[in-house]
């Protein structure tokens, strides 16, 4: 079992000893650091921490200062599961060898990627990492694009979305192709935790990285991260854009166990229209002329499908 | 140690694979993360079998690509631990973009790569295309041209690269084929006497060690990136020292004497091949022959370290020759070969200035045999007594068809 904290309410959470520093470079409002501060405070145990290329690794060890006051690494853009696999595979030797005192608590091994790292490029690493069942927890920040080399289109960019390299135009309304499911395909591949978390959900969250970091094997977690300024709000707006997110179910709260056990964590009070969802980020501004609103109708009936299977998967339990 | 000791006779009768395999084996590697590829497959399994078999007490990561067995062996070693691997041809290609990033770093991985070309055509066979490719990655570079250097150079990479001055990768180069599938006789040191040679291994910024947090491979912009790259370049030249430290420690346990350059009979030479891996073996017969049957006075050179590229120590050996052929076993891909400029570069600001020509040979495992290179010592001659190059800058070797030829002198 992992040494965990006991985490009673925001205010004792926040003021939490730190182990990522605030000495980062990222854009203000920007749910990264966010995202990372609440995983590293929802634990005591020793960690190593790897990071994909992105806007999180390059914002936060900038040589001569670092804001990891943890063991870190960054190699590549696609293989920061495998440097994590490494390192694991090298704790259990040393423990073996006793050149690790065998007593000394287990570490515990985290890799952090954007989604343009986890859907796209690094995906082939990421899953030959979990067939091979290495204990790590492998964190998705999914802010839906590349944000780091200016705000490219990735596999995780959802329809009708305005990007660089499929913009929005006369004859386009942008990307043309539906998010990758990427909990299905990590929950298929045997991994025993696969989960969905937001940064405004805190509670919910904490408690899904406290069961990955008790969990045994490889788990996968795809955490909303809004971006500001690639989503184009406000960076005082960063929780009230996630809030629209999940209460929209564009983004639903869940997590998948052994692959059958279909947990939903998040049922919002009042469903948000996707619309509302969509109206508050510039990104989606265009699906509001009326050529394209039927992208918008198409992508409620998604959500409203999604939601209806992912119901029917609790409580049938498969 | 908790692996079982393999008894191992006087003379065994290794491959070139073998002899790896039984170097990171009496090494005690912790993790080897892999990835199959011929002709490098079967150091590999070789090792896999040591495993299997209760020999070996590391970790072996069987990945799912090249590049990612990089990844696994650069985290593995980041975290405080021996790491190695085996690769070539398309494998090392695949690896490129990690061996930069691993070097920068300074993570000590031993990589043994059996030297194969590269795509396209495909071909499964010998030349240095994959040694070329890797040139300019930080990686120290040893050549072996038989399995018992193979053996003996892979134990001695552990040791120069984990030195606390160096702390750089390195490759141990063999021959795809020549080496790696040919049986040999190899004199295997003892396994204790092999591990108190490599001896334990020294941990660095360990992410393991938990008291000192460490952040590894982080970025640079213009105002440090540059230092750090100066830092990285003075630690690979000052291996160079280290190489030959080690060598002469590896003499003392081995009776075996290795130097940062080869040469076979070049004191007196008039003309010299100069070459890499197996090529040297098959020169060293041709120089006698030829001595022999014409008087010519030949000779065979080969730099031990092809990086860093000993070049001084090259050039020394070099300055009473009249005229070399430069022997490149890789596709020029415009321009003379790299071993070609190595040399002309050495030579170009001392006093002796020989005539120096560029043949490009053997590509895809295509044999080179002893009357070849005896015909190369007789044209050499020819030119070195009449002051002057018979024909183009460089030459295809062997080439079926019209004789190919380029850069005019
Ligand atoms: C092999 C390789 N290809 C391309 C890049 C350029 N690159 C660096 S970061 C990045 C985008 C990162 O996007 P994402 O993973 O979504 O993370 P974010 O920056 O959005 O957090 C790209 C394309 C690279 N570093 N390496
Ligand atoms: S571009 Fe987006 S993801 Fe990157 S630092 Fe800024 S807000 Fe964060």
């Amino acid at each position: 079992m992992s040494n965990q904290k006991v985490i009673k309410n925001l205010k004792t959470f926040s003021t939490a000893a730190e182990r990522f520093e605030g000495s980062h470079v990222l854009c203000p409002g920007c749910a990264h650091s966010i995202i990372v501060r609440e995983v590293l405070n929802a634990t005591n145990d020793n960690l190593v921490v790897s990071a994909a290329t992105g806007c999180l690794e390059v914002c936060t060890a900038i040589y001569p200062h670092t804001s990891w006051d943890c063991s870190w690494i960054h190699i590549g853009f696609e293989n920061a599961s495998t440097a994590i696999a490494g390192a694991e595979t090298m704790n259990k030797v040393l423990r073996k060898k006793g050149r690790i005192d065998p007593s000394t608590p287990e570490p515990k091994f985290v890799t952090f990627g954007g989604d343009g790292a986890t859907y796209d490029i690094g995906f082939q690493w990421i899953s030959g990492c979990f067939e091979r069942g290495h204990d790590f927890m492998y964190i998705c920040l999914d802010n839906e694009v590349y944000a780091n080399t200016g705000g490219q289109r990735s596999s995780s960019t959802p329809i009708g979305s305005s990007t660089t390299t499929a913009p929005a135009g006369s004859t386009s309304y942008g990307e043309k192709r539906n998010k990758k499911d990427m909990l299905a395909i990590m929950a298929a591949h045997g991994s025993p935790y696969v989960a969905q978390v937001a940064p405004n959900k805190w509670k919910d969250m904490i408690k899904k990285i406290q069961t990955g970091f008790d969990t045994k094997g490889p788990v996968f977690i795809n955490a909303m991260s809004a971006c500001t300024t690639e989503w184009k709000f406000q960076p005082h707006e960063t929780i009230e854009a996630s809030d629209l997110a999940v209460d929209s179910l564009v983004f639903p709260l869940y997590e998948i166990i052994d692959g059958t056990e279909l947990n939903i964590t998040y049922r919002p009070k009042n469903i948000v229209p996707v619309r509302d969802y969509l109206a508050f980020q510039p990104r989606f501004k265009h699906l509001f002329k009326p050529e394209n609103e039927y992208i918008i109708e198409e992508w409620q009936k998604r959500v409203d499908a999604k939601w209806e299977y992912l119901q029917k998967r609790e409580e049938a339990r498969v | 140690m908790n692996s079982k000791q393999m008894e191992l006779n006087k003379v065994e009768v290794w491959d070139g694979n073998t002899c790896n395999a039984q170097a990171f084996r009496q090494a005690a590697v912790d993790v080897l993360a892999a990835y199959p590829i011929t002709p490098s497959t079967n150091t590999v399994e070789t090792y896999a079998s040591f495993h299997a078999n209760g020999y070996v007490d590391g970790e072996i990561i069987m990945v799912e690509s090249e590049h990612a067995a990089m990844s696994g062996c650069v985290g593995a070693g980041a975290a405080g631990g021996r790491v190695a691997t085996a690769t070539s041809s398309q494998g090392c290609a695949l690896m490129v973009e990690v061996l930069y990033q691993c070097s920068g770093m300074r993570i000590p991985v031993v990589l043994c790569l059996v030297n194969r070309a590269l795509a396209a055509p495909l071909n499964v066979n010998g030349d240095h295309s994959d040694m070329y490719l890797t040139r300019d990655a930080g990686w120290i570079q040893l050549d072996s041209f038989n399995a018992q250097e193979a053996y003996d150079l892979t134990l001695c990479s552990f040791k120069i690269g984990e030195h606390k001055d160096v702390r750089l990768p390195v490759i141990s180069n063999q021959d795809g084929f020549l080496t790696s599938h040919t049986a040999q006789t190899v004199r295997p040191l003892s396994d204790k006497v092999a591990y108190d040679f490599v001896g334990d291994y020294l941990q660095v910024n360990a992410m393991l060690d938990f008291t000192n947090p460490v952040t590894h491979g982080v970025q640079t912009e213009h105002d440090w990136h540059f230092e750090h790259k100066a830092k990285q370049h003075a630690a690979l030249m000052g291996s160079l020292f280290v190489v030959e430290e080690v060598f002469e420690e590896f003499e003392k346990i081995s009776g075996r004497k290795y130097n940062l350059v080869e040469s076979y009979k070049v004191e007196d030479a008039d003309v010299v091949i100069v070459c890499l891996g197996t090529t040297y073996e098959t020169a060293m017969i041709a120089v006698d022959a030829i001595r022999e049957e014409t008087g010519i006075k030949a000779g065979v050179l080969a730099p031990r370290l092809f990086r860093p590229f000993p070049l001084t120590q090259l050039a020394s050996k070099l300055q009473n020759v009249k005229a070399i052929a430069c022997m490149d076993r890789s596709a020029p891909g415009g321009t003379v070969g790299t071993l070609y400029n190595e040399v002309a570069g050495a030579l170009f600001n001392t006093q002796a200035r020989p005539i120096l020509k560029n043949l490009v040979y053997g590509l895809g495992g295509r044999d080179i045999i002893v009357n070849e290179l005896k015909e190369i010592f007789v044209s050499l001659n020819e030119e070195a007594k009449n002051g002057k190059l018979n024909g183009k800058i460089q030459t295809l070797h062997g080439v079926r068809g019209p004789e190919l030829s380029f850069y005019e002198h």
